[in-house]
């Protein structure tokens, strides 16, 4: 009884006032699906995956890298642009820094150049603990930027996406965001090289309307929400409830929306599959 | 503001008094007095506008829509329908026509002048296969190698159940990515709302103008004020602080140009604001057709890189 009033008391304590469901502090948390008690090392040995129904925990953009990439081989791009607040938006820049103090992260998207089982990449990994990963300038810059890189370097790109969308503060700069990473992209098929979207839980909005949907395969982690509208938003235009698993990974693939959906603990070793079988051939 | 809207009113019901008396000379003088009077009202009020009351003027049941312009404006139009996998959407207009001659490929976002209408265009809000469509004739257009005009009028792209399972978010995605690289001049205008990332999908272009009362934003001012407040009564104040009329956009260079409309609103005096419009393009259009191709997909790329480039 002690031990279970324990669990209780750290629940409370750690999603008080939070929805993202991040792995939270303290020995055991409550699964938000399930709601049966997890030992908080092992859920660190499942890659943040609950050992007894299979939810997947959101991950912070570092805690994902580290389970993709060669150790010792990510060169971060950008880690030092400031947002800027070009609507004058009242408390957008203490809201900035409240998050950047949470996350230790410039912004909602860690860039960089790294290699997967000796491959050289692109990746860019966003977190969806910063402001719902919401794109502002700095996301679409720091996404234009590592674009533009796997581009001049001739590389393959890879994204993880989980973002709320557009974010709402920075106004019409936000929206054009969607146009700058888009063209980047462009410019980067037109030179025959590689872009691997992943889509992580939730990927909506602005981020679904732009780059999250443009890559050459685009894979989901199982149960990823992924969709243009919310799902909320999308319940008061028609006015019904949406059926179970709309807009889930699986809803996706049956409807052909993606290629694959990749669970967490085979995520890396498909990534190099998939590079090793676009290596550019040697010319001669 | 009100006090003039309700002068602004009597001075016309005087007008409209005077003119069913017999028109002596100093009847018509009376009047004359009377119009610099209302005209000088019309102007005060109209640079005193608000944000919201633009997002009335745009949303106005009365205003002009894309299919006015389209008939003002083309010597000829053929309207070409169909995404050819699905279906055609009919809150997106497209087909080929001419302007003084110019053949243009013409795509539309169209909403109703009536309510019946409204429902048949679904409000002007498209589903993926309009996108489709429009991307079509796009590439239609290149392959014939006449420039595109777009005219932007729409609350949002469709959230739906069908939007979702044809994938809505991809549809857009796709349209900003070709858009950047097609290779013949595009010209987009906003000539109501210009809502979100559905306005978006047919703004990628090398010339973007809004009309004064138009406005152009991030998501309607009810979804913002619903989002960042809980609220979407808030839609006033929200609406006065997302910076979405046609002047604060030219003033950050999202936009290029600012076209003019009777005072009042377009809806005042349709044909003379079509015919602003086709000036506009007319002039456009020779303008661009005199840039290199391969420099103005350039000068496309640069346009969007541009917008946030950080320090
Ligand atoms: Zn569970």
């Amino acid at each position: 009884m002690k031990l279970k009033g324990l669990i209780k008391r750290k629940y409370a304590v750690t999603t008080k006032g939070n929805k993202k469901r991040e792995v939270p502090e303290g020995i055991y948390v409550q699964c938000p699906k399930c709601k049966k008690s997890i030992y908080r090392p092992e859920l660190k040995k499942t890659l943040g995956i609950c050992p007894h129904c299979q939810y997947y925990y959101p991950l912070s953009a570092r805690g994902r890298l580290g389970m993709i990439v060669d150790k010792n081989s990510f060169e971060e791009m950008d880690s030092d642009l400031k947002s800027s607040n070009p609507l004058e938006f009242e408390g957008y820049e203490e809201k900035l820094e409240k998050y950047k103090e949470k996350t230790k992260q410039n912004e909602a998207v860690l860039t960089g150049k790294a290699t997967i089982e000796g491959q050289e990449v692109i990746i860019a990994i966003m977190d969806s603990g910063f402001m719902m990963g919401s794109m502002g300038q700095v996301v679409g810059e720091k996404i234009a930027r590592a674009i533009e890189r796997a581009t001049l370097d001739k590389i393959p790109l890879i994204i993880f996406t989980a973002s709320g969308g557009a974010r709402m503060q920075e106004g019409i700069f936000s929206l054009m965001q969607m146009a700058k990473t888009s063209a980047a992209l462009a410019k980067h098929d037109a030179n025959g090289l590689l872009y691997i979207s992943v889509l992580t839980d939730p990927t909506t909005g602005g981020v679904t309307a732009s780059f999250a949907t443009l890559g050459d395969i685009i894979l989901a982690e199982p149960g990823a929400l992924v969709g243009f509208a919310g799902p909320r938003v999308i319940e008061q235009t028609i006015k019904q409830k949406l059926p179970e698993g709309f807009q889930r990974a699986e809803f996706l693939m049956e409807k052909g929306q993606i290629d694959a959906i990749v669970k967490r603990e085979e995520m890396r070793q498909t990534l190099a599959a998939i590079l090793r079988l676009h290596q550019k051939k040697e010319v001669r | 503001m009100e006090e003039m809207k309700v002068r602004l009113e009597a001075v016309y019901k005087a007008i409209n008094r005077l003119k069913k008396l017999d028109q002596t000379s100093e009847i018509k003088e009376e009047i004359s007095r009377f119009q610099d009077v209302a005209e000088k009202l019309e102007i005060q009020i109209s640079s005193q506008l608000e944000a919201w009351d633009k997002v009335q003027l745009a949303r106005m049941i009365e205003r002009p829509r894309a299919r006015f312009y389209i008939d003002k404006i083309c010597d000829e139009f053929i309207e070409l329908h169909g995404d050819r996998f699905y279906a055609d959407d009919q809150a997106i207009i497209g087909g080929v026509g001419s302007i003084e001659g110019k053949v243009v490929t013409i795509i539309a976002q169209s909403r109703g002048m009536t309510a019946k209408e409204n429902m048949q265009m679904n409000f002007g809000m498209p589903h993926p296969e309009g996108y489709h469509k429009a991307l079509r004739l796009m590439k239609q257009a290149e392959k014939f190698q006449r420039p595109v005009i777009c005219l932007i009028d729409t609350p949002g792209a469709y959230c739906g159940i069908g939007a979702e399972e044809r994938g809505q978010g991809a549809a857009i995605a796709r349209n900003l990515f070709e858009m950047s690289t097609i290779k013949v001049p595009i010209i987009s205008g906003v000539i109501g709302e210009g809502g979100s990332g559905g306005a978006l999908a047919l703004s990628i272009a090398d010339k973007i103008f809004m009309q004064e009362n138009a406005v152009y934003s991030i998501l309607s001012p009810e979804g913002f004020a619903s989002i960042l407040w809980k609220d979407s009564g808030r839609a006033k104040e929200a609406a006065n602080k997302m910076k979405l009329t046609a002047q604060d956009l030219l003033k950050y260079g999202i936009i290029d140009d600012v076209l003019l409309e009777p005072l009042g609103g377009a809806q005042k005096s349709p044909d003379a604001t079509a015919d602003s419009v086709k000036q506009y393009l007319i002039a456009q259009l020779d303008t661009l057709a005199t840039i290199n191709i391969e420099k103005l997909v350039q000068m496309r790329y640069e346009r969007f890189r541009k917008i946030g480039m950080c320090l």
